[in-house]
């Protein structure tokens, strides 16, 4: 990578590269403040003629599918993380691309994962040049590091659909894992010995990459039912014995936090939306599958009783706890980006109100709309946030890759946007004067809830109005920084970056919000 | 302090150890300080404790040493307190103390106050001591006795004394758990001088085991001029114990409450001890009486299935049914059941209301006879009246 790099102050006071592998780029011009225009990305216009009548369109190996997808250098490889720490099929594709010869590709993965860790010899062998998409563990360490040739690019769930249908990104080939296929190419995750749940994440790639392979290890007789992703948009079909390690694709049960000061803050959020009116029949919320988010479930889950409350939908990652809200009637759907314990995979194969949906109808921000503005409450992690509520999902303190963005800044859009996080790790604050990377930016993020109390949003007077006289502990957001501070000794020392970029973090419309340093 | 210097360590450091040190000291004769240290968080606080070090161990006089300093992201007031233990362990330091900066000491307890639970903090794990008041019990207890290991009670015994004068324990009473005396005399000169607000004595049978700790208190309180009150919560954990207790119970006046030690009783009785606690049914009743008899709260054990709120909301009804006041706990999940078992229930609150008022209102018109309706109302009920509408209003009902 050139040392050399353009830089340029972006609306959010943050200096960004104006040129990122070689294409210009738009510094975050505010939220909402960048207007798209032109048409969207197509696909090649192929013909039925140029495949099999009968349907039939397996070949042997994943080897001969690349080999016909005509696989070059240089070219752009796609794969969704559905299978999470247990796919092997990304890995797979990569090294069978490796052994063909192939260099210098980039792989654009829906996201990466510790297992993965093998691209880290095919980027030092220069089979792939660089990767964009979530990366951490080894990924993190060796982007961070700077030895990768190209730079990170980190997009948001939504903004990952966003890159492609906007034509940012092109991809050439696309390999889809999927726990069920038939032999034209019709795949879903909601069943099969590899089950994930939805696949919704590989869908644009089905859509807008020329050449489209799937892959699974259980082939049914045509057609597969239910499909989420068309076998009109695939090119090759390929039967291997295993698409990855179920133990690690979903957990066998997901964990509530049994930490009373994490289960602590999880009351205090549900409580909030009690208090301030947003839980009330007909609502919707999303949460994660972290520990507190889930312990959050929990206790909303036992005031909706109370009150007597339904929800609409509640929005996935779905787990056993969003399940049960589905069971008991406490809602009326589940709109399922993925699906992360066997009780939701058994639940989105088997109820017609778990629904599977895609990056393009919940987070697309280059759409007519997409679900996530409507979702009334969102409950999210982070690793830092600062006194005017910017946080930072994606690096540790130290500027390290610890997490992708996921579905993060797309879910900001939510009415109620809600930070749950410990004051403190490790005696490292969590409350900081400015963040390492910014995620997101303070205007969308609307409340911090920590153990020691819950700070407002100043512009959410309606949110500060509606807490009035309530008995939670409501608290300036400098007055929690101050007494973590306190407690830790001190500030801590904040790391020098150097002055290398080595990843960008776009925001959901494709700008580039800010840079991830060399460490 | 004449033995010569020996290479010493204290505290924990490992992948699963949180919000701890291990320091580890070889004192030399010669070569000044050498300080190495490896901290999860030294990116940002690494100098910050290499500051800290030196500082605490010029404090101790410690002049020469190699130290090695093993930092699992621990608070100041814990670094302070290994350190001084791994100094004073090799031999030196001249009995100095190292002072944390101090938290402001909150107002005194009044000897009366809601004691309905108490949180158990093993006296040698800071990670449970910097957000335990968070979770609001009515006490917090620093154990130093049966949670800590022999070999660990010189180290709890400074860090619990760190506690005491660093950390932000809320609005809740500040206690300790002595060791049996004569360690416990150790443990008392130790911990007075930071003012903590009770102190529980264990295993007490005699009433001299009380007025001994006592008179140590007062001892200490005058030399570390402390002039607010500690009270004292004798534990009663045998049937010797429990025979003596009225002579317990009044052996000082800064006694405020009774409580039972159930594993210890039941093993001392030989018998097993059971969920419903049939077994403890005469040691329990006779605990609340003698305290009654003395003036005092009476304080119940500790459930011990930290998973079963149903069974720890049964036991806590219970108890407040037998007479007792408050409760121990072992997990911060269980102080919100057991403050509601131990709430007086509206209907009772409704009816020492009305009590109260009727009682008001005969003094305002001069009546010497209190009645309710129809029927006329003892003095003695008046009195439970007012105690009662008195705790509801310091639950916050």
């Amino acid at each position: 990578m050139s040392n050399k790099v353009e830089l340029a102050q972006n609306a959010a006071g943050r200096m960004v590269p104006t040129t990122v592998n070689g294409k210009p780029q738009v510094p975050y011009l505010g939220v909402g403040q960048y207007h798209p225009h032109g048409q969207k990305a197509t696909p090649s216009v192929r013909s039925a003629n140029e495949y099999p009548e009968n349907g039939d369109k397996r070949v042997p190996d994943l080897e001969t599918a690349l080999r016909n997808c005509g696989l070059r250098d240089g070219m752009v490889i796609s794969n969704h993380h559905h299978l999470r720490d247990g796919d092997s099929i990304a890995l797979m594709a990569l090294q069978t691309a490796a052994r063909l010869g192939a260099k210098d590709l980039m792989w654009f993965p829906s996201a990466s994962f510790p297992s993965q860790k093998g691209a880290i010899d095919l980027m030092q062998a220069g089979v792939i040049h660089h990767i964009e998409g979530s990366m951490n563990g080894p990924l993190g360490d060796y982007c961070t590091q700077g030895k990768m040739r190209g730079m990170g690019v980190l997009r948001s769930h939504g903004g990952r659909w966003q890159a492609i249908q906007d034509g940012d990104v092109h991809i050439d080939i696309a390999v889809i894992a999927a726990p069920s296929a038939d032999p034209f190419g019709n795949a879903d995750g909601s069943h099969g010995k590899s089950a994930c749940g939805s696949l919704g994440f590989a869908l644009a790639d089905s859509t807008y990459a020329d050449h489209v392979i799937v892959v699974t290890d259980n082939l049914v007789p045509f057609p597969c039912i239910p499909w989420q992703i068309q076998g009109n948009n695939v090119d090759y079909v390929v039967e291997v014995d295993s698409i990855g390690d179920p133990a690690k694709i979903v957990s066998g049960t997901t964990q509530i936090t049994r930490s009373p000061d994490r289960l602590r803050i999880a009351e205090f959020v549900a409580r909030f939306l009690r208090e301030a009116g947003i839980m009330r029949n007909g609502f919707s919320f999303q949460a994660g599958a972290g520990g507190i988010a889930l312990a959050f479930v929990d206790y909303l889950r036992r005031m909706m009783k109370e009150d007597g409350v339904k929800a609409r939908f509640v929005r996935g990652g779905s787990t056993k706890f969003l399940v049960e809200l589905l069971q008991e009637g406490l809602t009326d759907y589940i709109l399922d980006g993925q699906t992360f314990d066997l009780d939701g995979v058994k639940s989105i194969g088997s109820d017609p109100r778990h629904v599977a949906t895609s990056p393009f109808t919940s987070y697309n921000y280059h759409g007519k709309g997409n679900f996530a503005s409507m979702v009334d409450a969102v409950v999210l992690g982070a690793t830092e946030v600062d006194v005017n509520f910017n946080a930072n999902v994606v690096t540790h303190s130290d500027g390290r890759l610890l997490h992708g963005i996921g579905g993060w800044q797309n879910c900001l859009a939510a009415g109620c946007s809600i930070l749950a996080l410990p004051s403190f790790r490790d005696r490292i604050p969590v409350i900081v004067d400015q963040v390492t990377t910014l995620t997101g930016p303070g205007e969308l993020i609307d409340v911090v809830a920590t153990e020691r109390g819950i700070a407002i949003n100043p512009r959410r007077q309606d949110l500060i109005d509606a807490l009035k006289g309530s008995s939670l502990p409501i608290r300036p957001i400098q007055d929690i920084k101050a007494e973590v501070e306190r407690i830790c000794g001190g500030k801590p020392v904040r790391p020098k970056p150097s002055n290398r970029p080595v990843a960008i973090v776009k925001w959901v419309d494709g700008t580039v919000l800010d840079t991830v340093w060399q460490v | 302090m004449s033995s010569k210097p020996i290479s010493a360590e204290a505290g924990h450091w490992g992948k699963d150890v949180r919000s701890d040190l291990h320091v580890a000291i070889e004192p030399r004769h010669d070569g000044g300080l050498e300080i190495g240290l490896e901290s999860r968080v030294g990116l940002y606080y690494g100098d910050s404790i290499l500051g800290q070090t030196r500082l605490v161990l010029e404090t101790l006089g410690v002049k020469h040493a190699r130290i090695s300093v093993h930092d699992e992201g621990a608070l100041p007031f814990v670094i302070s307190a290994r350190i001084e233990t791994a100094v004073k362990r090799a031999g030196l330091g001249d009995g100095q103390r190292v002072w944390p900066e101090p938290f402001p000491l909150p107002a005194p307890s009044a000897r009366d106050r809601l004691r309905r639970s108490r949180l158990y903090l093993p006296g040698t794990e800071p990670k449970y001591f910097i957000n335990a008041g968070l979770h609001q019990p009515d006490a917090i207890i620093l154990d130093l006795e049966d949670s800590v290991h022999h070999a660990e009670k010189d180290a709890a015994r400074i860090l619990v004394r760190n506690t005491l004068r660093a950390v932000d324990f809320g609005a809740c009473e500040r206690t300790v758990r002595i060791n049996q005396l004569p360690v416990g005399l150790e443990d008392l000169r130790e911990v007075i001088p930071e003012a903590p607000d009770l102190i529980l004595i264990p295993k007490v049978e005699k009433p001299e085991q009380v007025a001994e700790v006592d008179r140590t208190i007062s001892e200490l309180k005058i030399a570390d001029k402390i002039d607010r009150p500690i009270w004292i919560m004798p534990i009663l954990e045998s049937a010797l114990g429990i025979e003596n207790a009225f002579a317990i119970a009044t052996a000082s006046p800064n006694v405020v409450a009774l409580t039972i030690g159930l594993e210890d009783y039941t093993a001392d009785l030989g018998v097993v001890k059971t969920a419903e606690g049939r077994e403890s049914a005469y040691a329990r009743a006779r605990i609340v009486n003698a305290a009654k008899a003395a003036g005092l709260q009476a304080i119940d054990s500790v459930f011990g299935d930290v998973a079963d709120m149903d069974g720890l909301r049964r036991w806590g009804e219970n108890s407040r049914s037998l007479g007792f006041e408050g409760m121990g706990c072992i997990h911060p999940g269980q102080i919100h059941v057991i403050h509601e078992a131990f709430a007086p229930s509206q209907i009772e609150i409704d009816k020492a209301l009305k009590v109260v008022a009727a009682f008001e209102d005969a003094q305002q018109k001069g009546l010497g006879v209190v009645s309710l309706g129809s029927k006329m109302i003892d003095p003695p009920v008046v009195e439970r009246a007012r105690k009662l509408v008195g705790r509801a209003k310091q639950m916050g009902m």
